[in-house]
């Protein structure tokens, strides 16, 4: 699995609050099994008008970078892991937002996706100075839980350590679980005797 | 210092704490449907895995289905193709699953605990957010995205972090004209949509006490719409008897064993929550949304404000634009060219029983489309073995079959772009019902007064 450390990179910004996965990926794009192709979808109804026609001029034109500032409680709304494959293969590796939403926030755990809280006075700076600053190049360093955004001033967010070092050392949930297949037996026999199902 | 009934759930549950970390938490029902499980059973393949307890695993199509010609193969391919999917996943694993047309088909959350598959005290996960639904029979139960499904698949357990806990009392008696959506679009309008992000929440007092199992689901359900991880409500009489007598439920002595367990699901008088809110029931009205996330409603005959809880200004006046409304107009009288009664939120036998008694002897409005669409085949079954189906199409209404339909128009019940739709379904957001589509969420009784009339009511009949 991918890792992450550092994440240098200019900034698209997005300062709406409540951006729900519906937005990320509409539901319309969720029919295919397969688990390619989602990156290509990504926030389709703000970039397309209903026949398809490229909107110009629409909230991401003209923005590059690989770290997504957005408003408040990002992703919430369906459980869709789509939004994160969409983010993640869009080639965006963190979100910045004051809140997201739990189930979000797993979903980019497990893909990669760092997703960095920010107090709303720290994030209000950032959307402040990205305004002004479009090219400015923010600093994302997992190891050091530190945010830095020239302008912006530094910011330490949390992680709990366990997921911390999965995304740094490539680890993933399910490899964790299948390691420690014993506990899980062991976990059964005790409710069996206990007669509990 | 107590414990909550979440505690209790959640501390039974745990197989092992990682330090500095999530709990290894068990899981006791895995509800899978068609759209988001298909990349976790092909993930499971490419690594050589089988599903660990496929016992514990039971499967629905719902999203990509039609409501129409159901006996006939899915039009639209990519939808045939995703359910044809689950049937092939869930044969391959020996996995119970309720195909189009079974007696058990229907929407992922109205089956689960209509089959009796869903019982309390348990863990219950599911690839979608709606799955909060369960907590309404004392559960632990939310939404997961499918790397997570994969997981359930693989091992049974999920790593999960304890969320923070709240809890909303409503004490006092509601009106008869309020329903359960109403006072769960009531708590969201006051905490805002993302109110009680990272907490779990146990609903308690009077009001969900007097509740019916139905309604409390519709509660528990847009838990989500406020940020919620999931909500529940203590299991009580009205809950084992909901349970009892139902397809995979335990029997006779077994059942009689389970309720003298499930009757010590309760939070000990002593136990603290992070956040309580109170709330008054005589203070609910019926109640609509006019803007884009749930947390923007206000009583049916109340006037749209300058701003809503947990929206700054600018996405305020965004979705006013996207709904083509207007600060300090009145809801009541807006026009309606689509009603949906329908999804895991109120697509139950009780919602259409309000919205048939609401109807009383009135006809559809000519100038609206309205899709009435059952939660489940057994939902719809008793719409008509209670009459139901033949009193609304006298009065020129149709009932269609099940699945989550127009609530997310991943099939062909899709609003047009610019219309506005009267829905019984849990979100508004930007495009969730069709490109451009405007929502107005309410609950059975204001759908009935929009179906028959074209309009936004200032009030409704009494039930």
């Amino acid at each position: 699995m991918e890792k992450i450390d550092i994440i240098e990179s200019r900034a698209v910004l997005v300062p709406v609050d409540n951006i729900d996965t519906d937005q990320i990926i509409p539901a319309r794009f969720l029919k295919t099994t397969e688990r390619e192709g989602f990156g290509e979808k990504l926030f389709y109804d703000w970039r397309y008008d209903a026949d398809g026609t490229p909107v110009r001029d629409n909230i991401l034109s003209g923005q590059e970078g690989v770290i997504l500032v957005a408003g408040n409680n990002f992703g919430c709304g369906s459980s869709r892991e789509h939004a994160a494959w969409a983010l993640h293969d869009a080639g965006y590796k963190a979100v910045v937002s004051s809140s997201f939403a739990d189930i979000f926030r797993n979903n980019a755990l497990n893909n990669c996706l760092l997703p960095v809280q920010v107090s709303e006075e720290y994030l209000a700076k950032v959307t402040e100075t990205l305004g002004k600053a479009p090219d400015t190049v923010l600093k994302i360093d997992l190891g050091e839980q530190t945010i830095s955004v020239p302008g912006a001033g530094e910011y330490r967010f949390e992680i709990n350590g366990y997921k911390k070092e999965c995304l740094m050392k490539g680890y993933s949930d399910i490899d964790y679980l299948l390691s420690d297949k014993e506990s899980i037996l062991r976990y059964e026999n005790s409710r069996q005797e206990g007669g509990k199902r | 210092m107590g414990k909550t009934l979440f505690d209790k759930i959640w501390d039974a549950h745990i197989v092992k704490h990682i330090p500095d970390g999530p709990d290894v938490l068990y899981i006791d029902r895995h509800l899978i449907h068609e759209v988001t499980s298909p990349q976790a059973f092909s993930a499971l393949r490419r690594k050589g895995l089988g599903v660990f307890r496929p016992d514990r695993t039971f499967a629905t199509c719902d999203h990509n289905v039609p409501t129409l010609d159901q006996d006939k193969p899915i039009a639209d391919e990519a939808s045939r193709k995703a359910v044809e999917q689950l049937a092939a996943n869930t044969a391959a694993n020996g996995i119970t699953y309720f195909p189009l047309g079974d007696p058990g088909n229907g929407i992922v959350h109205v089956v689960g605990p209509e089959q009796g598959i869903v019982l309390c005290g348990q863990t219950v996960v599911c690839g979608d957010s709606h799955t909060a639904t369960h907590g309404a029979f004392g559960n632990i139960a939310f939404g997961i995205g499918t790397s997570e499904v994969e997981m359930v698949l693989a091992t049974q357990c999920l790593l999960q972090s304890k969320p923070r806990q709240a809890r909303i009392t409503v004490d006092g008696t509601l009106a008869a004209d309020v329903t359960p959506k109403d006072v769960i679009l009531h708590v969201i309008s006051r905490l805002g949509t993302d109110g009680c992000t990272g907490c779990f929440v146990e609903y308690a007092g009077e009001v969900f006490r007097n509740m019916s199992m139905e309604g409390r689901m519709t509660v528990c359900n847009m838990s989500i719409e406020m940020g919620a991880k999931g909500g529940m409500v203590a299991p009580d009489r009205t809950t084992f008897e909901y349970i009892r007598g139902r397809r995979f439920a335990p029997e006779g002595e077994k059942f009689q064993e389970c309720m003298a367990l499930w009757s010590s699901l309760k939070t000990d008088a002593d136990a603290v929550f992070d956040k309580e809110y109170h709330f008054d029931a005589s203070e609910i009205r019926p109640m609509v949304t006019y803007g884009t996330n749930p947390g923007m409603g206000v009583p049916v005959d109340g006037v749209i404000p300058d701003s809503a809880v947990g929206c700054d200004a600018s996405t305020f006046s965004k979705a006013l634009a996207y709904m083509g409304f207007h600060k300090g107009e009145p809801m009541a009288g807006k026009k309606v060219d689509y009603v949906f009664v329908g999804s895991c939120t109120n697509g139950r036998i009780e919602d259409f029983r309000a919205f048939a008694r609401a109807v009383a002897g009135r006809r559809k409005a000519d100038d609206v489309v309205v899709w009435l669409v059952p939660g489940s085949r057994e939902v719809a079954s008793r719409i008509e073995s209670e009459g139901i189906g033949d009193a609304l199409r006298a009065a020129g209404f149709q009932i269609r079959q099940p699945g989550c339909s127009a609530c997310l128009a991943m099939n062909a019940d899709k609003i047009p772009e610019g219309k506005y739709a009267v829905s019984t379904s849990n979100r508004n957001f930007e495009g969730r019902q069709g490109y451009g589509a405007r929502t107005i969420l309410a609950g059975p009784l204001v759908a009935a007064e929009a179906a028959v009339t074209g309009r936004i009511p200032s009030s409704v009949p009494a039930l």
